[in-house]
């Protein structure tokens, strides 16, 4: 239905702000531009589809809750009630959301990074038990022992926030070659959960990852492999990591579904992730999605950001995927921006009681230090 | 009874598992059509299929990590170590996620898996190929470590490991595949966290593992001669270590001689004997004494690699030494 695959295409372009793409910046050992030249986004013709107002109003909600959520982090952080190193999500927002509410809650496997706060959201963690494990309380969902980058919830079938770049990939393509094991080889034809795992552009310079797209691709597991491709890995600019700057040509060579995608635009990420979806349940194989997006504060609150241009960053900040999609509601008529703007309140109000929540919370037992150690405890 | 070597009681436990529960899975470098590098798996993917006994690509961490997500989502996970030291290879997905996982996650996952394989020392297979890496993976919380020394324990320990809820790393010796013994028709479990009786005794406690069993029951044979009664326990379990079966042999003979294949600095043995002083001090009649291997990569020539291992004569003279010390 859309045209989303681009396995060849290798043209120069030039996008409107004159650069060209990345893919024919040579040279890249000596460049000293801070400003990273920006792709061409994928047009995606919204007028293609049709969503209804409850999803409209799903997927905006979904947006908020996530940045709202980080909003709130970053000011916990700063008043000392959250600690360690904490990743926000903040820019990033259409692709959880476009993604993981394109599958299902419950039963469809998602795993993060340590960027995984609004992931878990996403696939119904409840925002009281994310924020109390970020503030260390026996009521998160890691039981405090986890902390920002280790946000689990077997209920959701969230598997993890996995620290370590590109650990995270074996471990979902795991879970999917799971389901693949109980539907072929134990004859459950329910077994038809897909596997969703999120990662970053960094990530996909790390041999996880290209021996992971090699064993799904093939064993046609039913996994979608997202990579974040938000420019940079903490201060490596993208474009001086890789040799092949468009993450999404790599799937081709495993004979893989690739494609790129708009990551600042809800419906086209949640267009990409349906196609992904229906794949990997028809039993068709992995995809990998690329995601071109931004996020809008540094790496880690810890982090000064001081290689990112204040160019680049006002470019993406007109780019807002919330901001742009309410655009969307409003003009479609599905939404007004009075209900918009109650529906950012509401939300306001279920952080707040995810703080007060989490506040009030108890801290987890010292009795219980060595609790969880092994399966017995 | 039938006589079996031990390849095969591997075999048979992995089959017996297989067979019981059809969440067990196997996977790894040449464990389906090839049948694995020394046959613990030979036949066993025509019996259950290719998914089930499942040839991976040579991507140590990757197929480590996809164990540990199948083991996170209801399956029972097997993985052969072609050879244990290329899980080095995997010693993020192994510590990391095998090992802390359950704990990270606030109890919300457990990790049903075994990773087995051949280590140890051989025969001239150069430094590589000559890794003990139980010493390695000692620290990491969350794992089980055990490594078996006859075809009876390799059998029942394996048959305990895949019915285990915890990550277990299982160490097999590459020189022992074809140890042979009579095993019991019907079946039978040995549990992961026993250490074993090999030979009682009253004079000095010899604690040991793996191929080193062998030698340290070759060098009892020789004490005897001469009038010595050691006693032999094989640790099975590496960790947690049984200190219930350990203090009640110190308690007896009041000396302790280690007897291992591992490295000195940092080894099993280190560990050993730093819980035997915090735990039972006032009962050593003598240093506790170590028998390790160098601290050396293994070399390739054959002498060269004899002087690195402790040989069983090392141990007759240990054991005389220490029994012949005034209290």
């Amino acid at each position: 239905m859309f045209i989303l695959q681009r396995f060849h295409d290798c043209k120069v372009e030039l996008n409107k702000r004159g650069y060209k793409i990345a893919s024919k910046i040579c040279n890249n050992l000596d460049t000293t531009d801070s400003m990273a030249a920006e792709r061409t986004v994928p047009k995606f013709d919204s007028s293609s589809i049709k969503i209804t107002r409850e999803e409209g109003l799903m997927l905006y909600e979904d947006m908020v809750l996530g940045r709202l959520f980080e909003d709130k982090c970053a000011e916990m952080y700063y008043r000392g009630r959250m600690f360690g190193f904490v990743h926000l999500y903040n820019g990033q927002e259409a692709v959880s959301t476009g993604v993981i509410r394109a599958m299902r809650r419950d039963e469809d496997f998602v795993s993060s990074t340590y960027r995984d706060h609004v992931h878990a959201l996403s696939a119904g963690v409840p925002a009281r038990e994310v924020m109390a494990e970020l503030f260390g309380k026996a009521t998160g969902c890691s039981k405090g022992r986890g902390g920002s980058m280790h946000m689990f919830s077997a209920q959701h079938k969230l598997l993890g926030g996995y620290a370590f770049v590109a650990e995270g990939i074996p471990v979902a393509m795991g879970a999917a070659y799971q389901s693949k094991y109980r539907k072929d080889a134990l004859g459950d034809a329910s077994a038809d959960q897909v596997t969703a795992c999120f990662f970053g552009d960094g990530a996909s310079n790390n041999g996880q990852f290209f021996e992971c797209l090699n064993m799904s691709a093939l064993w046609k597991l039913p996994i979608i492999y997202v990579v974040e491709n938000n420019k940079w890995a903490i201060g490596m600019a993208h474009d001086r990591a890789t040799s092949q700057p468009e993450i999404y040509k790599k799937a081709s060579v495993f004979s893989m579904a690739g494609v790129e995608v708009d990551g600042m635009d809800v419906l086209a990420v949640r267009a990409a992730a349906q196609e992904a979806v229906e794949r990997a349940r028809a039993g068709e194989g992995p995809t990998l999605i690329e995601a071109l997006t931004y996020r809008f504060r540094g790496h880690s609150l810890a982090d000064p950001d001081e290689l990112r241009s204040a160019e680049e960053k006002e470019y993406w900040a007109t780019k807002d995927p919330i901001t742009r999609f309410a655009d969307y509601l409003t003009k479609q008529k599905l939404a007004t921006a009075q209900e918009l703007k109650d529906l950012d309140k509401k939300v306001q109000e279920i952080i707040n009681d995810a703080v007060a929540f989490a506040e009030s919370s108890p801290e987890p037992d010292p009795s219980e230090l060595r609790r969880y150690i092994f399966a017995e405890d | 009874m039938a006589e079996t070597l031990m390849f095969n009681a591997l075999r048979e436990a992995t089959d017996e598992e297989m067979a019981r529960d059809d969440t067990v899975f196997v996977l790894g470098e040449d464990v389906g059509h090839y049948g694995g590098s020394y046959k613990v798996t030979k036949n066993l993917h025509e019996k259950y299929g290719d998914l089930r006994v499942l040839d991976t690509p040579i991507a140590e961490n990757s197929f480590c990590g996809m164990a540990v997500g199948a083991a996170l989502t209801g399956l029972r996970p097997i993985i052969e170590g072609m050879n244990m030291g290329f899980l080095l290879l995997a010693f993020n997905q192994i510590a990391n996620n095998a090992g802390m996982l359950r704990y990270t996650s606030g109890g919300n996952f457990k990790i049903p898996m075994v990773i087995r394989g051949p280590g140890g020392v051989g025969r001239q297979l150069g430094a590589e190929h000559s890794q003990r890496l139980e010493a390695y993976f000692h620290a990491v919380p969350g794992l089980k470590i055990v490594a078996c020394s006859t075809a009876y324990n390799a059998k029942g320990l394996l048959k305990a490991a895949i019915r285990d809820d915890n990550p277990v790393l299982f160490f097999e010796h590459v020189l022992l595949y074809n140890h042979k013994e009579d095993l019991p028709d019907e079946e039978y479990i040995v549990p992961l966290d026993k250490a074993e009786m090999v030979r009682p005794g009253k004079d000095v406690t010899i604690l040991t593992y793996s191929r080193m069993r062998h030698h340290c029951t070759q060098a009892a044979k020789m004490l005897e001669k001469k009038g010595f009664d050691p006693e032999v326990i094989d640790l099975i379990s590496l960790k947690p270590f049984d200190m219930e079966t350990i203090s009640a042999s110190v308690k007896k003979t009041h000396r302790v001689i280690i007897v291992e294949e591992c490295m000195k600095t940092g080894g099993i043995g280190a560990e050993l004997v730093a819980l035997i002083s915090e735990q039972l001090f006032d009962e050593l009649d003598a240093p506790v004494l170590r028998l390790s291997s160098q601290d050396i990569p293994t070399p390739y020539n054959g002498a060269l690699e004899r002087l690195t291992i402790i040989q069983p004569g090392q141990i007759v003279e240990a054991v005389e030494k220490m029994v012949a010390m005034q209290v």
